[in-house]
């Protein structure tokens, strides 16, 4: 959301230059950039698309009908908006003590924030089945549980909401929550009135990139839920699965679904950049 | 509602803000708080708000102590130089915000609204986000969401220092009328001497956290008490130990008893008023202002050898304060 929001403000700064020369290294970097995006985007979609379009029609229902997909891809869709509800919350209760509170350690802190994106999502899980499974040194196992599931997707999106409510909150004038306190508003209503109507933004986007992240989701999961099918079993599992036994057709179909309902969120990121854009203006 | 500052000191870190600083505002009256940057004077007038607490001190608002009172509690109204505007609410909504956390009945809110977007002739712009006005229209809506909730005292920060200087002197006597008009007891920081003069009824002038005199503007500009205060309000030149305006410095054709001799450098004609550059004999500079029928009559050019009599300059004692500070 950061970058996107970022880069919209570079295009927007950054005029074409005028002259040949010019003109002719734009028609170059516009040719660079579509075939790059073509190469790496958009042909292995298109493949993906052809490759589920030519199971059929009827194969493809029934395909994505069949029990054990619906369980998964409902599962998915359910974990993912419940992590990501709790993320949003607990995303911008850490962005506010890590602006507003000062205490020792808090710089540590701050950056261990990013670390499920540092880390291999593979090494995460692991992480998570040792702490959280079977042999867990603090008496919670959670291993092979939906609990679990959630769990390894609420890790891996804690950053999102934190880091896109963070620069908003360091941005926001001081002045402008004593000047609601002078006019008579609690502290209460000065957060419900003035400060979460300015953070609301950034904290939907933030969470519909977790929520994209959710839906896909692999390495950190894979370990821990332990692949029940009708339990524990999320979309990206499944496909893995359908691929493992050869099963191509059947995993891109699934894919297609995934690959939709991402899109669909991405969209809806946009606009909400859009809507920010507006607030700011 | 008239404002005592009694003895509030306020640190901040390893800085002192305030010393000591003992203030009567009195009621109905429009004060300035004048002083260089850095003196302490937002500082005071947060102390005033609520928005600081003092270190020492006490503040009272109508004869009620409020020193503990958090500023919802204060009944006052705060103009930050910078607005402060709620940017996702229009400009109605705005005005209207002080009167929605009162919990006011509707149509009582949608009358004061209407009303006050009158008084600060923003009518037309009620749907309109803070963001698609001027910053002359941001701070008059400002100042009207701060009258909404019918403050009994108006706290202004600098509230014409972010506008460039004929918004900005507009927006003043604006001010001034506003206040004839509403009568509430206003309290207004600025480091523009010209502004406090113009605006002000009174003028507390600050310096390095403490306040160096208070008065009406005529009596600080006429009877400065410290060579500090002299020198803020106005043009000075310095002779020895002695201060004296440039309106003050008369120029004569021939030398008399306590004349001294002066060699004119410039003339600089100010329309109505003339000032004058010289040199005096151990070459120090010199500048006098007087009328342009004056300056005519003496013949005033460049070159020239004139007398000067500088009886009226002033000379001070140093104040502890400087003595400290030397
Ligand atoms: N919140 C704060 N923290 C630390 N220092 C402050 C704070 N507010 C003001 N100061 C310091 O106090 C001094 C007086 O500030 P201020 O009252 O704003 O002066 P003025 O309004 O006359 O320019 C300044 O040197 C400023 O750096």
């Amino acid at each position: 959301m950061a970058l996107s929001s970022r880069l919209a403000a570079a295009e927007s700064r950054s005029r074409p230059r005028g002259g040949e020369r010019g003109a002719a290294a734009a028609v170059l970097a516009r040719g660079v950039v579509t075939s790059y995006l073509g190469l790496v985007v958009l042909i292995p979609l298109a493949a993906l698309l052809w490759r589920s379009a030519a199971s059929g029609y009827d194969r493809f229902v029934s395909t994505v009908t069949s029990p054990e997909v619906l369980a998964s891809i409902q599962l998915t869709i359910l974990l993912s908006l419940g992590t990501t509800a709790l993320n949003a919350l607990a995303g911008t209760l850490i962005a506010w003590v890590l602006v507003r509170d000062s205490f020792p350690g808090k710089r540590l802190v701050d950056s261990v924030i990013d670390l499920p994106f540092a880390i291999p999502t593979v090494v995460a899980g692991l992480t998570l089945l040792a702490l959280y499974g079977p042999r867990s040194p603090i008496g919670v196992d959670v291993a092979y549980t939906k609990a679990g599931v959630g769990l390894a997707l609420l890790f891996v999106t804690l950053p999102f909401v934190v880091r896109s409510v963070q620069p908003v909150l360091l941005e926001m004038d001081r002045e402008v929550e004593e000047a609601a306190a002078s006019l008579g508003a609690s502290g209460a209503e000065t957060f419900r009135r003035i400060v979460l109507p300015s953070l609301l933004p950034a904290i939907l986007s933030g969470a519909s990139l977790g929520f994209a992240r959710s839906l896909g989701e692999f390495g950190a999961v894979v370990l821990i839920s332990g692949n029940v099918p009708f339990r524990t079993e999320v979309v990206a599992v499944t496909i893995f699965g359908r691929v493992e036994s050869g099963d191509v057709g059947g995993a891109a179909v699934i894919s297609v679904v995934l690959l939709l309902l991402s899109g669909l969120v991405l969209l809806m990121t946009d606009g909400l950049r859009r809507w920010r854009l507006v607030c700011d203006g | 509602m008239s404002i005592t500052v009694d003895r509030v000191s306020k640190r901040f870190e390893r800085f002192q803000a305030l010393k000591e600083v003992s203030l009567e505002v009195p009621s109905g009256s429009l004060t300035a708080l004048l002083g260089p940057s850095g003196s302490g004077k937002s500082t005071l007038l947060r102390v005033i708000a609520g928005l600081e607490t003092p270190d020492e001190g006490e503040v009272s608002i109508g004869g009620e102590r409020v020193t503990h009172l958090p500023p919802q509690k204060r009944g006052v109204g705060f103009v930050f130089q910078h607005y402060a505007p709620f940017k996702h609410m229009t400009v109605w909504e705005n005005v209207a915000f002080g009167l929605k956390v009162r919990r006011l009945p509707k149509p009582e809110i949608h009358r004061r609204v209407r009303e006050l977007l009158e008084l600060v002739q923003l009518e037309g712009w009620a749907k309109h986000y803070p963001s698609q006005l001027s910053g002359g229209q941001r701070q008059r809506m400002a100042l009207a969401r701060t009258l909404a909730v019918e403050p009994s005292v108006l706290l202004l920060d600098e509230p014409f220092g972010a506008l460039d200087a004929q918004v900005r002197s507009d927006l003043r006597r604006w001010l001034r009328r506003l206040h004839d008009e509403i009568g509430v007891t206003t309290v207004l920081v600025t480091h523009d001497q010209e502004e406090a003069m113009e605006v002000a009824d009174r003028i507390a002038v600050m310096h390095q956290g403490r306040i160096e005199q208070t008065g009406m503007p005529s009596e600080v500009y006429d009877h400065p008490e410290s060579e500090f205060v002299m020198a803020f309000l106005g043009r000075v030149n310095r002779l020895g130990g002695a201060l004296i305006r440039p309106h003050d410095v008369s120029i004569l054709s021939r030398p008399t008893p306590g004349t001294r001799e002066a060699m004119i450098e410039r003339v600089v004609h100010l329309g109505f008023e003339v000032r004058v550059e010289m040199l005096l004999g151990d070459g120090s500079p010199l500048c006098a202002q007087l009328s342009r029928d004056e300056a005519a009559f003496l013949d005033l050019r460049q070159g020239r050898i004139v007398y000067v009599d500088v009886g009226a300059g002033r000379t001070f004692e140093p104040s502890q304060l400087h003595r400290a500070a030397s």
